[in-house]
């Protein structure tokens, strides 16, 4: 199933591209999206932030088809 | 209960005046608190030049709408505003802007405080600041308790 995938901020600029689109499988969890993006990307981020369909979601929150997936860096508005 | 994120720079002390006089709560009122960040010259001991905030749009709406409508029922709020800069921001322009309106002053202060607060730990802006040495991410907020 495809999902789309955001970067936002400092990720978004080590990553080097703030939105694509990637082939998982159903029931994929967003930690193991995130994995994977690391590794393909052969990149070390920390604090990284999840959020699904623009609501804050747990690591092991399972993907599903059409689902927006953002992933950023600790927030630092106000 | 309005939540804007604005391009242009905004005078948060006329936004709240201006947001107040559209609200029909005179005489239901009897306590206003509010927070105002602004944007200065240094940070970490550095000189900052200016700075550009980013968010992601759709979710940071959302996010603010939540904390204020959570805020509202626990507090029994009359009303609620909150502002928000985004784009580049220059020395002493007003980045952020919470204000609430109660009968009483311990729900306008409790309010105004732990909405800001989840504003800063949660809602997705994030600073760049470009200073004489070039431009780095803010990477944590200072603690606000």
């Amino acid at each position: 199933m495809q999902i789309s995938v955001k970067y936002f901020a400092s990720l978004r600029e080590v990553i080097g591209e703030a939105n694509t689109v990637i082939e998982i499988e159903e029931g994929t969890s967003v930690s193991s999206l995130w994995q994977t993006i690391m590794e393909r990307k052969n990149i070390e981020f920390d604090n990284v932030m999840m959020a699904v369909n623009m609501e804050y979601v747990k690591s092991e929150h399972q993907l599903k088809t059409g689902d927006e997936v953002a992933f950023f860096p600790p927030v630092t508005g106000g | 209960m309005l939540i804007e994120i604005r391009k242009k720079p905004f005078n948060a002390y006329a936004e709240m005046q201006y947001y107040l006089d559209s609200l029909d709560i005179t005489g239901k009122y009897g306590a206003t608190a509010n927070f105002v960040g602004s944007m200065r010259d240094f940070n970490d001991d550095k000189k900052v030049t200016h700075m550009t905030l980013e968010h992601y749009p759709g979710m940071t709406e959302k996010h603010l709408e939540t904390i204020a409508k959570e805020s509202i029922e626990k507090w029994k709020l009359l009303d609620v505003l909150i502002l928000h800069r985004i784009g580049k921001i220059n020395i002493g322009e007003d980045i952020v802007l919470v204000a609430t309106w109660s009968a009483h002053r311990k729900d306008a202060f409790e309010s105004c405080r732990a909405i800001m607060e989840q504003l800063k730990s949660g809602a997705p802006f994030w600073k760049k600041e470009e200073t004489n040495s070039g431009a780095k991410w803010v990477e944590k907020n200072t603690p606000g308790y």
